[in-house]
């Protein structure tokens, strides 16, 4: 079985920051590996230790500089990456869920994996809906939101939790080839060893642009664009005590007090 | 007469809130557009969902007695069909679970963009304009498109529709290929059980990221002693098999209204606050400034836990 675990880098923002136009200025910007990613990567690296995967590829839609987290997602086992990139893009907003599942669709059409490991959101715009609109594209099975998954895969079915609200799962049986976008917390995902960094260095890092892949960037648009950008309003007028822990403490106990507890 | 279409959420026999909002939501933006509001419910107790979906601003319920629980692929299928019969201009369904389990693939299907978690919405009748968080809460943003689109919207940001409305209630029998129904559920299971019921403490000593390890915890414990409250947890607490699922606030957690709830070392994401929002007195104890936890806080300590928890549970000792 060959597994393709889409991979994003995404945007991290420090606490406090400025807002210039329709974007956090680029002083407080970082950037990371997505946190759903790693538990995606986590379950694709745990089947093939299982024997149940021989392949593990990733995809990163992303400029040279985000070839750190690739190497960084590659220490952790996968066996290869591709990044796809073009100039096209470099103007376009990739906030559009659209875009990104062509370039995807594209790349699942020549790597042909039985199992997409996607994360259920990227942290920083958070749409959640990627892996869902590639399945579709690609004419994939697929589930949302899975935070479980059956390490055999017996008549070529994926047997699933997807964690609905309010503390109930649903066991759902999902026909392969399937996307499911892996959850938070479905499982631990490893430290990379100081044998992996190195070996991630090593591996083949294959760039991609679109004409590679087939698709025309002429047609390549964004049907989404980002107006405005603010900080919400808050929604309540907070008391924000101030002193140092011990003066602050004492005004929340008096509070504490007050309104009855531990009496 | 052009369309606005808005998909119910139902679970095991019960429209779940959301729906309720979202048919808010949908008159409002059929409003912006001149459009009827459709509204279609899919699978199980049609016939008993529809007269309760009938609220005010309610134009046409459209039942569709296919199967008892959620099939992405029926949704998804019955989706399609019905909005391209109306030509509807947009399709709206919960940012829940199960919507972002076949919105996105109606869109697809569609070929139209899909917008998702929005927290307001407007149109001129071309192009809409979508309010949305970025950065974990940290921003927000609005986005645009022009045309028809699939939008999903968060849940608690809009008001229930209220009242009795007159709309006309119909049956729509989709042409579900089921060959293409590759996805199955075989049942469901409660996770969040055991000995503990968060959701009836009174007092709540609430955890998050900001413990960073383990061991940290014990100070938790300690202060919960101290006033004889529960410990609870945001997500990545419960993630990381540090305390089990019954202790997790939030969406898929449980919900909680304590009269006090103390959110230490946590940041509020809407998934966390979700969960906890109804409680009588917020207090959170957090390094930063922009946690989106300070905007619904009563009280708030911008410092370090580990130099005010300690301080707080010597105050009780």
């Amino acid at each position: 079985m060959k597994i393709l675990v889409p991979v994003t880098e995404v945007t991290t923002v420090e606490d406090e920051f400025e807002i210039e136009g329709t974007a956090i200025a680029d002083r407080y910007l970082g950037a990371d590996l997505n946190e759903w990613d790693e538990y995606a990567i986590e379950e694709a690296v745990q089947l093939q230790e299982a024997g149940l995967a021989d392949e593990i590829v990733t995809v990163t839609i992303g400029p040279d500089d985000c070839e750190q987290t690739i190497r960084q997602a590659l220490a952790k086992g996968p066996d290869r990456a591709i990044r796809v990139w073009d100039d096209a893009l470099a103007d376009a907003d990739l906030l559009d869920v659209g875009l990104k599942s062509q370039i995807l669709a594209a790349v699942v059409d020549a790597e042909e994996p039985d199992l997409v490991l996607s994360g259920v959101q990227s942290g920083d715009d958070s749409f959640g809906a990627t892996g869902v609109t590639l399945a579709d594209a690609v004419g994939y099975e697929w589930a949302a939101v899975v935070n479980h998954l059956a390490h055999d895969f017996d008549d070529d079915t994926a047997s699933v939790r997807r964690e609905l609200e309010g503390g109930v799962e649903e066991l759902t049986d999902v026909e392969l080839p399937a996307v499911l976008t892996i959850q938070t917390g479905i499982n631990e995902p490893r430290y990379a060893s100081l044998r992996g960094i190195r070996q991630a260095q090593r591996k083949p890092l294959e760039v991609q642009d679109l004409a590679d892949l087939g698709i025309d960037a002429d047609g390549l648009e964004s049907a989404l664009t980002l107006e405005e950008m603010a900080e919400p309003e808050s929604e309540t007028d907070v008391t924000v005590w101030e002193g140092d822990a011990d003066e602050t403490a004492a005004e929340l106990a008096d509070l504490l007090r007050e309104k009855g507890v531990a009496q | 007469m052009s369309a606005v279409l808005a998909v119910a959420d139902h679970r095991r026999g019960e429209l779940r809130d959301v729906s309720y909002e979202l048919l808010t939501a949908g008159r409002a933006l059929a409003d912006d557009v001149g459009a009827d509001l459709h509204v279609a419910v899919i699978s199980g107790t049609v016939d008993d969902f529809a007269p309760k979906l009938d609220r005010d601003g309610v134009d046409t319920v459209h039942t569709v007695d296919y199967g008892e629980e959620f099939d992405h692929g029926v949704y998804t299928q019955t989706t399609v069909q019905l909005a391209t019969e109306l030509e509807a201009q947009y399709v709206l369904t919960p940012n829940s679970v199960n919507g972002l389990d076949y919105a996105p693939a109606v869109a697809s299907r569609l070929d139209v963009p899909i917008v998702t978690d929005t927290v307001a919405l407007e149109s001129d009748g071309d192009e809409l304009r979508a309010t949305r968080e970025m950065y974990g809460g940290k921003v927000e943003t609005t986005v645009s498109l022009s045309g028809p689109a699939v939008v999903t919207i968060r849940g608690a940001e809009w008001p229930a529709a209220e009242g009795t409305g007159d709309a006309t209630i119909e049956a729509f029998d989709p042409d579900i290929d089921e060959d293409a129904l590759g996805a199955t559920v075989t049942g469901f299971e409660e996770v969040a059980g055991g000995d503990v019921d968060i959701s009836d403490a009174d007092v709540l000593v609430s955890v998050g990221r900001g413990i960073d390890e383990e061991e940290n915890l014990e100070l938790i414990h300690d202060l919960a002693d101290a006033l004889d409250a529960t410990v609870s947890s945001s997500r990545p607490i419960v993630d990381s098999g540090w305390l089990p699922k019954n202790r997790q606030v939030g969406q898929s957690g449980k919900v909680v209204t304590p009269d006090v709830y103390i959110a230490i070392g946590i940041s509020g994401a809407v998934q966390h606050v979700a969960g906890m929002k109804g409680s009588e007195t917020i207090v959170a104890i957090n390094t930063d400034p922009n946690a989106p936890i300070m905007d619904i806080a009563d009280y708030a300590i911008q410092d370090d836990l580990f130099d005010v928890v300690p301080a707080l549970t010597e105050q009780f000792q």
